[in-house]
């Protein structure tokens, strides 16, 4: 993997997936070692997202790298009309690795295209995320101890969440059975179920959250946004029906955990973050642990 | 007098060597040069568009003398005109004759039909993966990785 870039999670074998979650709980262990020192790291943020490049930020600084960027256009050359293709060619002989955030779908595959050094996707427009993917699977491996033949349920917006997707397309190397949640305006596309369906595994569809947490090993929700909705009616009927609290998880199973890629809204309770099943702020610094496994793989560190 | 001869004249004369590119959709001549980079050419091209044809109604023709194309690139007017024969002239025979297949990838032909994908907004040559179903054909995008279906594909 090293000297290569990552902008979708299929660019990785799954047994490479696999050696970075390995990697990570390394990194867990023994979060502060100084092997980048003599590398800099530039965080390119085309848009804002705090908290991915905060993650990057502080995995590289623990391996002892620089970390040079900025965290909006606004402020940078490509205000003044510069193409991303100088911007990355500019900046790969300043740094000895990209990670780039951008808002238009296909902006990283072309950077990684054009730019002499390797780059990491940190999110291009509703398209890939693979580092959060990464952080998703190593959560839901630390916390069931597997990643074979769960349960995991999805819920809520399931037809534009990018997660979800990439999740999902992930799981499907590890004979998940999925419980898909959503309202039936935002189901999961047909483009990904097919993935589901191509490997011959199992899937429910429901519109009610309760019918589905009895099931799960991992509950992982996401935030259901009013634009997604052509009528502001629908969006109305539906808005509570999704909202995950404490009463709502007595029948649960004693090993589920409930992720969410944050940041939450008030689709989870706050009276949840004390439940011992809440998990997405573990995974939030789980993230920190797998962009330190790729930081270092990907410079030829370890 | 009528001579009936003159009638069953080809209506775009014969070449000695080279190519012709049969039954082009009369709207996709002009296409169909501009992918194969006629319009640059320095060999003889021959051209009727209009033409009455049994089959298609109106078709085009183009005839092009002492260039032989290869396969891929022959194919990349499948997505303009899948109807094509192609049919290739030596010494004024026809030494092979066969249709244009749909290939597995199309670059810089077609644009990409997701408004927010790189390739438009900057100077990215598109490349795309050819998907084929039951449903048809669709291009997978190289870059934004969405698909663009056969009645969207909008050449560049």
């Amino acid at each position: 993997m090293k000297n290569r870039s990552l902008i979708s999670i299929n660019d990785f074998s799954l047994d490479e997936q696999l050696r970075i979650l390995d990697l990570a709980a390394e990194f867990e262990k023994n979060p502060i070692q100084k092997i980048l020192e003599d590398y800099v790291v530039a965080t390119l943020f085309f848009e804002p997202s705090t908290r991915t490049r905060l993650s990057f930020e502080s995995a590289a600084s623990r391996l002892g790298a620089k970390v040079i960027g900025f965290s909006s256009a606004a402020s940078t050359s490509v205000s003044k009309g510069e193409t991303l293709k100088d911007t990355i060619l500019t900046v790969s002989s300043y740094a000895d690795i990209i990670v780039m955030r951008h808002p238009r779908e296909g902006s990283a595959r072309w950077a990684a295209e054009v730019s002499p050094v390797p780059v990491i996707n940190a999110g291009d427009g509703a398209n890939q995320h693979p580092t959060q993917t990464l952080l998703d699977m190593y959560s839901i491996k630390k916390t069931q101890g597997t990643l074979d033949n769960l349960n995991i349920a999805f819920i809520g917006d399931l037809k534009y969440g990018r997660t979800v997707h990439s999740l999902t397309m992930a799981l499907t190397q590890f004979n998940t059975t999925f419980h898909l949640v959503s309202p039936v305006e935002l189901k999961l596309p047909s483009y990904v179920k097919r993935h589901i369906k191509e490997k011959q595994l199992t899937y429910y569809q429901y519109t009610d959250l309760m019918e589905a947490i009895p099931h799960a090993d991992i509950i992982y929700m996401t935030r259901i946004q009013r634009e997604r909705f052509s009528d502001p009616i629908e969006y109305e009927k539906v808005k509570n029906a999704y909202n995950l609290d404490n009463s709502m998880l007595t029948n649960a199973k004693e090993n589920m955990r409930i992720l969410h890629p944050l940041p939450r809204v008030n689709e989870i309770a706050e009276d949840v973050d004390s439940n011992p099943k809440a998990y997405y702020f573990e995974q939030a610094l789980n993230g920190v642990f797998v962009r330190q496994a790729l930081l270092a793989t990907i410079l030829g560190a370890r | 007098m009528e001579n009936t001869d003159q009638r069953k004249e080809l209506k775009v004369s014969a070449i000695e060597n080279g190519t012709v590119i049969d039954h082009i959709p009369a709207k996709s001549v002009f296409r169909v040069m501009r992918i194969l980079g006629l319009d640059r050419l320095d060999d003889q091209v021959l051209v009727g568009t209009n033409l009455d044809s049994k089959k298609f109604g109106k078709k085009g023709i183009i005839k092009v003398s002492n260039t032989f194309f290869k396969d891929e690139e022959i194919n990349k007017i499948a997505l303009a005109a899948p109807s094509a024969t192609l049919i290739v002239i030596k010494n004024f025979q026809v030494a092979l004759k066969k249709q244009v297949e749909i290939p597995n990838h199309v670059e810089k032909i077609v644009k990409c039909f997701n408004p927010n994908c790189i390739t438009n907004h900057e100077n990215v040559p598109t490349k795309f993966e050819v998907l084929e179903n039951e449903d048809g054909i669709k291009l997978s995008c190289h870059y934004c990785e969405k698909t663009t279906s056969k009645e969207d594909i909008v050449f560049l």
